[in-house]
């Protein structure tokens, strides 16, 4: 072999040895003691609760952002960078406690832990059985946003949807699991249902609606209904609120028969080595004045029941904020994580996209 | 007549891509100065999120990161690209070819699979960070350097070299003014297209990142959940405006020296 070529494989392979030598420390190494990794969705946090954390206690907060669930699943497996803290929903949530990546959290020495309701310690339930691993964060809805200058009387029902009256004019989710819960909820099932008869009866409803539907969105569907280009769209409470500030003809409304409610929480993970300054961290969020400024930065639904005091008085009624116990009664959690329903419900929601 | 149907069908061709190409960029430049978040309500004209942008530390420290990103990658790739587009010129020809064919495959490689394999690589020996994205895009900025340098060293006139060594130039004073302005061009394009590339990038950033680190790419993949903030727009129209204006600049230079050559004919 040429001289020169050995040469230069034999310099770059010293290159490589010597940027792997004078790298600063291993990756398995946790982060240092006076540093917390937090792992959130986008636009997830008001930036200045973070600065005001560090200034508070000098623990410094290294903040990471994801979009799903599923990705967040993936780069916290990867163990690319070791996580201490993260916000995820709830069946992600519950899938995590199931394998074990969440330790549990010292809730003895939480101040102001008080702040977050009951009715959201119940709703953690049904992915933290005994409220050890996770502290609620925000929380929302599913249900229809219409158009009051197009639909005439109140919508109290998923029927709308489906009964051809408001045919071409309708936005649905284009998520699978949106799809499905809320047609699973008109049906009269739960919508964690495994049984495959009640999930075929629901894909044919679905189909059959298909004609009717306009379009299949996601962040678009709100959009569409402050345009007036659609009569009604199913979004989440917190787009509700938003659609509501762009156009004042309309409303959000949660069917009687029930919808899923859905919950982003907080937990620690099992690598995380400071665990006092991570449950400062969750402790922080609940404080008053630091939940007031994430409600006004995100205008989710938060669980932290001293933020409604907080606010003037027009926001306090708002109803999409601020929806009654009687509102969500009917409502569930999803925690569906049983791999081969999600297949087949992936499966049929790719066939009824291709018909 | 049939002249001026051709001439009017070249004419709207042309306008119809310009409209496609530019039209889009023209709703955001829009939307950046709409006094409502919505995309589809227009309330009003107001640079509210040119001022905000000044004061979202955020947007600031992503942009920071980006630009020193795009030049540290840029500037160190740049010396090694032309020490290795030196280096390659000067083998035997199956070295040579060898060589090219391993460049080559980085830049046709899917960036996923480069960032993948990036951050496992890395993870080996150092935790993921700032650092750890400079190296990445490093490594994809060196073959498009040496694509653009390598041409130029062929061209190169070795004899001025010669000539200036016999003249009693030392190595190295020979090599700064004598080989490095032969090379000048190709490493100026060389350094802008690493530039581009290493602005651009986002799916090895996305990988190699560690946490806290984002660039302007990432950042905005982020804030895809919630919607994206009319900040980004302003920004964005500032960027375009820029590069725009540089571009003008730049073509206005050529422009002129053509006329002048002209004018000299």
């Amino acid at each position: 072999m040429n001289k020169k070529f050995c040469v230069a494989v034999i310099s770059m392979v010293l290159t490589g040895l010597l940027l792997g030598g004078c790298a600063e420390s291993p990756a398995s190494v946790s982060s240092a003691p006076d540093t917390l990794t937090v792992f959130n969705y986008g636009e997830y946090m008001d930036p200045d609760v973070i600065e005001m954390f560090t200034k508070e206690t000098g623990i410094k907060i290294k903040y990471e952002e994801a979009v799903t669930p599923e990705e967040m699943y993936t780069k916290y497996k990867a163990g690319a960078i070791q996580y201490d803290l993260l916000c995820t929903s709830d069946y992600m949530l519950k899938r995590l406690i199931e394998e074990g990546e969440l330790q549990e959290v010292d809730f003895s020495s939480f101040e102001y832990k008080d702040n977050i309701g009951d009715k959201y310690w119940e709703f953690s339930k049904a992915f933290d059985p005994d409220n050890k691993y996770t502290l609620p964060y925000f929380w929302g809805t599913i249900g229809i946003l219409y158009d009051t200058t197009k639909v005439k009387e109140p919508v109290h029902s998923w029927d709308v949807l489906f009964n051809g009256e408001y045919a071409g004019d309708i936005i649905m989710q284009n998520s699978v699991r949106d799809a499905f819960m809320i047609t699973e909820k008109y049906l009269g099932y739960s919508l964690n249902t495994t049984d495959k008869e009640e999930i075929q009866n629901t894909y044919d409803t679905l189909l059959k609606q298909k004609p009717d539907v306009e379009a299949y969105l996601v962040d678009e569907a709100r959009d569409e209904v402050v345009a007036g280009n659609a009569a009604m769209a199913v979004v989440y409470s917190g787009e509700a609120y938003l659609g509501h500030e762009f156009n004042e003809n309309l409303a959000y409304v949660i069917p009687d028969e029930g919808s899923n409610v859905w919950l982003d929480s907080w937990g620690i993970t099992k690598n995380c080595a400071n665990k006092e300054a991570a449950s400062k961290f969750l402790d922080f969020l609940c404080r008053d004045d630091v939940a007031l400024k994430n409600f006004e930065y995100i205008y989710y639904l938060t669980p932290n029941e001293t933020v409604k005091g907080q606010l003037d008085e027009e926001l306090q009624n708002d109803k999409t904020l601020f929806p009654d116990d009687k509102e969500t009664e009917n409502c569930e959690v999803c925690t569906l994580t049983d791999p081969e329903t999600n297949t087949l419900l992936n499966d049929l929601w790719k066939e009824l996209k291709a018909n | 007549m049939v002249d001026k149907l051709t001439d009017f069908i070249s004419r709207f061709y042309v306008a119809i891509i310009a409209v496609f190409l530019y039209a889009p960029i023209a709703v955001l430049i829009v939307l950046s100065f709409n006094k409502s978040r919505s995309r589809v309500v227009w309330e009003g004209f107001t640079l509210d999120w040119y001022i905000s942008l000044i004061h979202n530390r955020q947007i600031q420290s992503a942009l920071m990161t980006t630009l020193a990103l795009a030049f540290l990658s840029a500037f160190i790739s740049l010396i090694i690209g032309t020490a290795a587009a030196l280096g390659i010129s000067s083998m035997k020809r199956r070295s040579h070819r060898t060589m090219m064919v391993l460049t080559n495959i980085p830049m046709l490689n899917a960036d996923i699979v480069t960032g993948i394999a990036l951050m496992l690589w890395m993870i080996q020996f150092m935790p993921l960070g700032f650092n750890s994205v400079l190296l990445s895009h490093i490594t994809f900025n060196i073959p498009y350097v040496i694509l653009a340098v390598l041409p130029k060293v062929k061209m190169m006139n070795l004899s001025i070299y010669n000539a200036g060594r016999d003249l009693g130039a030392g190595p190295l004073r020979a090599f700064f003014m004598l080989i490095l302005p032969q090379l000048k061009d190709g490493m100026l394009s060389g350094f802008f297209m690493a530039f581009t590339m290493s602005m651009d990038d986002f799916v090895i950033t996305y990988f190699t990142k560690g946490a806290g680190v984002n660039t302007l790419s990432t950042m905005i993949y982020g804030e895809i959940r919630k919607g994206i903030k009319p900040e980004m727009y302003a920004l964005s129209t500032i960027i375009f405006t820029v590069v725009f204006g540089v571009l003008l600049v730049a073509n206005g230079n050529t422009i002129g020296t053509k006329e002048r050559k002209r004018g000299y004919e």
